[in-house]
């Protein structure tokens, strides 16, 4: 741990920083953790190998460029993340529910330990388990919306989920090898410093921050060209799903703040490395340059989380309302709005700095004015089931828990835009409660809502409906027991971060919170022997039509999961809810009268390749490696210019391969209609 | 779940928490000062201003959805219904008129609450200089020549101007039952105008995370009486332990839990010393 560690100041010319006691064999939690991910990791390579599935893999997922399988990948990264993340919260609501005493020691995680673990849940949550799930929704649902066959530049779509999967692997690396920061999941300066935090940790958060940060910008690049440019004839902007509508302003608020992630992680990179002074608390650095440049890419992060779960409340409400979503128009214009709003709020994260009295109440009012739209979408969602008839599946529950959480979130979110509340509730509890609410109940039940409601499109098989209610009903009382005590801390005037404390009054509130955490754990161990279950029935569960909800929007015309090329046919877009219009008039599952060669692009080893060559640069960095470092930096210059002169990167599929599939699929639907017409228990009409 | 089986906890739930809380030390419920009471205030009001538009979106989030479920057959259904000038109208106008209310609460609460904004009072302000260290506050009176850790005495119904820095890394000044916290930070002073109102010991913290020994940087306000508070200084003023450079160089050293310390006397100037030493490049050398 970092207190103890002797900071190697002269790096070996051959291990840099590295030496054996960065391996902290003292911590049985750390060594055990470790045994078992090194058995687990052998065990996954090993039955690979064993059943010689090593090509599969190669041929099919690690060198894939097909956005639903990047897409299926990030999402299983995100779940892996998550468990991780979620740990780190058990460990400290257990802290806080035992450590009250007037000195430190108390409670079983030392300061030293806590203070990584409080830094390393924000980081993970949000870098590693926020973003990579709804970048993975957003993969395997907007091209498939919007009639496309791919993303824009699918290669560097690979090259984002392999950059990103580096990030997270070197911040998995940090627990076995050296430290994470304690700095706080935005490392404010001068802690981050090198006076302060002299060993690798901060390092860690920079270069698993720098990699998957520049794979995240990448993905943003992507996804706006193809919302812009490969549509299918006839969608016009105002046609476009919502929730392509929210991914498509997400991914314009990636290419415009992660830049200044990009720039504000090389500046303080430059202070800890060469150094240079732009953020030390003497020679001329300014801390506060620091804290603006990281709350101008961090407020617009988090409306890069929660956009598009609006977008998948749109698609869930209007689904299973059975009714034309109310309002499109202004919840389109609400989302633009919340977009631009976004960039100019970033200073009510600290109004406490001394700004002055102009100043923040210019960021308070703004902050305001960004709950008008958000409040106009609630009352969208809810006037959508206005004369509807709504059906109680799984992601209606997540909606409704999200309608009650999000409206207690989204008021304590303005009382804290009150620069004069803000003052007694900055870094309180209150805070804390704050965010999560939203972020929970927000964006998380709304990627929960996503997760269901697209499965049976990325797999073939639905999920199951009741396990998927438990695990709603648990995470929501579970939530609520874990974050309202925390509200109730804030005005006792706890603060955030402490690893012990001396007011016993806050004892019991801490209790319950744990004991809460404990409830969304139950969630959490429901959602997983839920997909386990799923999958094992899965040919119970099988979704035949490829429309297993009667959804109103393209990707439920294709098969489920959709061929690879996505549509043989590109269809021509009439109507906002083209899929519904289309099962209406009778135009749906009609099988065209001749097929054309498709056009896709080639599998690519350039993005794995990438992603280790820029894996071995991180790494380097972090030790101070020079050697492994230029070979590292070497090798992504290399492999790139090497992938520029392959020459064939896409091909034709063949007319008799495309009517192979497809005739499959047209054999599937009819034995699903058959089904139908046996039972007759659907009452959608499926014509063929 | 089923509701009927969540509804008894939920109903217990709110039994206890209605218990709980009327028991517990609300402290920005329980001002203990101007500041504080007006920020309690402004808390409550925009409570009350948005259940305004909060009550109606979580009852009408309930209810909805479950009288236009699939189940009930009775009720009308149409599908194809999407748009409506009325309803628009009123979700865009609420929620604009709520946020103006409130806009104007902040605009004008921005300046009346304003750190910087020293508060009206007959009797003159008294100036105290707060350094923020590892990890530990450090409280300088300049008017009276003397110092302490950890510890810091006010007169009750007197305005205090806090002047803050830091001597490490960021941190928060923050007194929860006086209201308004402001961030240290080396090489700047930042001024907060606090006062408290009743005699009492309010604890006073950092409000940001600051390092390993963050948690223990708490310190006791004694706001007292003015005879309360002149014994204060007589005590400090008769402490053996001056702050001379060489004392305030062990001052620097990393410790934690750091008890109350007093002494008698200090230099004049090492408020602004220390905050020299990090805006003129000097530090380190």
């Amino acid at each position: 741990m970092a207190s103890n560690h002797t900071v190697v100041t002269d790096p070996h010319p051959l291990y840099g920083k590295l030496t054996l006691d960065a391996i902290p064999f003292h911590d049985p939690i750390l060594i055990t953790t470790f045994i078992v991910v090194l058995i687990g990791s052998i065990g996954i390579i090993g039955s690979v190998l064993y059943f010689g599935k090593l090509k599969y893999v190669w041929d099919e997922w690690l060198t894939s460029v097909d956005h639903k399988k990047i897409g299926i990948m990030y999402i299983l990264v995100a779940l892996i993340m998550f468990i991780r993340g979620f740990s780190d919260a058990l460990l400290m609501r257990s802290q806080q529910a035992i450590a009250v005493a007037a000195e430190s020691g108390a409670g079983y995680l030392p300061p030293e330990h806590y203070d990584q673990i409080f830094t390393a849940h924000g980081v993970i949550m949000i870098f590693f388990v926020a973003m990579p799930f709804i970048i993975g929704l957003m993969n395997i649902v907007v091209p498939l919306q919007i009639g496309a066959r791919d993303v824009a530049f699918p290669f560097l779509n690979s090259l984002s989920f392999w950059l990103f999967v580096v990030g997270a692997l070197m911040l998995n690396i940090s627990l076995f090898l050296g430290e994470f920061a304690a700095t706080g999941w935005l490392a404010y300066p001068p802690l981050s410093g090198l006076e302060y935090s002299p060993w690798v940790g901060v390092d860690y958060w920079l270069w698993s921050l720098q990699i998957s940060g520049i794979g995240t910008l990448l993905t943003g690049v992507n996804f706006v060209v193809t919302i812009i440019r490969m549509r299918a004839p006839g969608m016009t902007l105002m046609k476009m799903p919502v929730f392509t509508w929210t991914s498509l302003c997400a991914n314009a608020l990636i290419v415009v703040a992660f830049p200044i992630l990009t720039i504000c992680v090389t500046l303080l990179t430059l202070d800890r490395y060469i150094g240079t002074h732009f953020f030390t608390g003497d020679m001329g650095g300014s801390q506060m340059m620091y804290v603006n440049l990281i709350w101008a890419w961090g407020h617009p992060e988090v409306y890069i989380l929660i956009l598009p779960a609006f977008g998948i409340f749109s698609e869930v409400t209007a689904t299973f309302s059975r009714k034309r979503l109310f309002g499109y128009t202004s919840l389109v214009w609400a989302t633009a709005c919340i977009m631009l709003l976004s960039f100019v709020v970033w200073l009510h994260h600290f109004f406490t700095m001394g700004a002055g009295a102009s100043v923040n109440a210019f960021f308070g009012i703004a902050t305001m004015v960004i709950s008008i739209p958000t409040g106009v979408k609630l009352f969208n969602w809810i006037f959508t089931m206005y004369k509807g008839r709504v059906e109680y599946s799984s992601p209606v529950w997540w909606t409704v828990a999200f309608f009650l959480t999000f409206a207690i979130g989204g008021m304590t979110g303005v009382m804290l835009a009150i620069p004069a509340a803000n003052f007694v509730f900055h870094n309180s509890l209150f805070l804390v409660a704050h965010f999560h609410n939203v972020i929970i109940g927000g964006a998380l039940f709304g990627y929960f809502a996503g997760f269901t409601y697209w499965f049976p499109k990325a797999t073939g098989f639905t999920l199951d409906e009741t396990l998927g209610k438990w695990a709603c009903g648990l995470w929501t009382v579970g939530f609520f027991m874990a974050f309202m005590p925390l509200y109730v801390l804030g005005f006792m005037g706890m603060t955030r971060r402490l690893n012990y404390y001396e007011n016993p009054e806050w004892n019991f509130w801490l209790m319950v919170a744990g004991f809460g955490a404990l409830i969304v754990l139950c969630g959490i161990l429901v959602q997983f022997y839920q997909i386990f279950s799923s999958i094992r029935d899965r040919k119970k569960n099988r979704d035949l039509t490829g429309d297993p909800w009667g959804a109103r929007t393209l990707e439920w015309a294709t098969s489920s999961p959709p061929p690879f090329y996505n549509f043989a046919k590109l269809p021509e877009v009439r109507d906002r809810d083209h899929f519904h219009d289309m099962k209406e008039f009778g135009l749906a599952y009609k099988k065209p009268e001749s097929y054309a060669p498709i056009h896709m692009p080639k599998n690519t080893w350039a993005g794995v390749v990438i992603g280790g060559f820029s894996m071995l640069l991180g790494m380097a960095m972090i030790w101070h490696i020079w050697w492994a470092a230029a070979v590292g930096f070497l090798g992504i210059i290399g492999s790139f210019i090497a992938y520029t002169f392959e020459k064939s990167k896409d091909y034709y599929v063949p007319v008799d391969q495309v009517e192979t599939i497809e005739n499959a699929h047209y054999q599937q639907l009819a034995h699903a209609n058959d089904k139908r017409d046996t039972a007759d228990s659907s009452e959608i009409a499926i014509s063929i | 779940m089923n509701k009927s089986r969540t509804k008894p906890i939920r109903l217990l739930g709110l039994v206890l928490m209605g218990m709980l809380l009327s028991s517990c030390d609300l402290v920005l419920f329980d001002p203990k000062g101007p500041i504080a009471q007006q920020q309690m205030d402004i808390i409550i009001t925009s409570i009350w201003v948005m259940l305004i538009v909060v009550i109606p979106v979580m009852i009408m989030g309930a209810w909805f959805p479950y009288k236009y479920r699939a189940g009930n057959k009775n009720n009308e259904y149409k599908p194809n219904w999407q748009h409506s000038n009325l309803i628009e109208a009123i979700v865009w106008t609420i929620p604009i008129l709520i946020i103006i209310t409130l806009g104007i609460i902040t605009y004008k609460t921005s300046y009346s609450l304003d750190p910087r904004e020293p508060i009206k009072s007959d009797k003159p302000a008294m100036t105290v200089q707060v350094v923020a260290m590892d990890w530990k506050w450090l409280f300088i009176y300049p008017e009276l020549g003397i110092a302490s850790v950890n510890e810091m005495a006010m007169p009750i119904d007197r305005p205090v101007e806090f002047l803050v820095t830091s001597d490490t890394v960021m941190n928060s000044f923050f007194i929860p039952h006086l209201g308004t916290q402001i961030y240290a930070m080396s090489g700047m002073e930042n001024r907060v105008h606090l006062m408290a109102s009743e005699e009492g010991t309010y604890p006073g913290l950092s409000a940001n995370y600051s390092g390993f020994g963050f948690s223990g940087m708490r310190f006791s306000t004694l706001a007292t009486s003015e005879q309360g508070f002149e014994s204060w200084v007589e005590q400090v003023k008769g402490a053996p332990e001056v702050l001379d450079e060489q004392r305030f160089q062990q001052l620097q050293q990393k410790s934690r839990d750091v008890k109350p310390m007093h002494f008698s006397s200090v230099n004049p100037h090492l408020f602004k010393q220390i905050i020299e030493r990090y805006s003129g490049g000097s530090h380190g050398e």
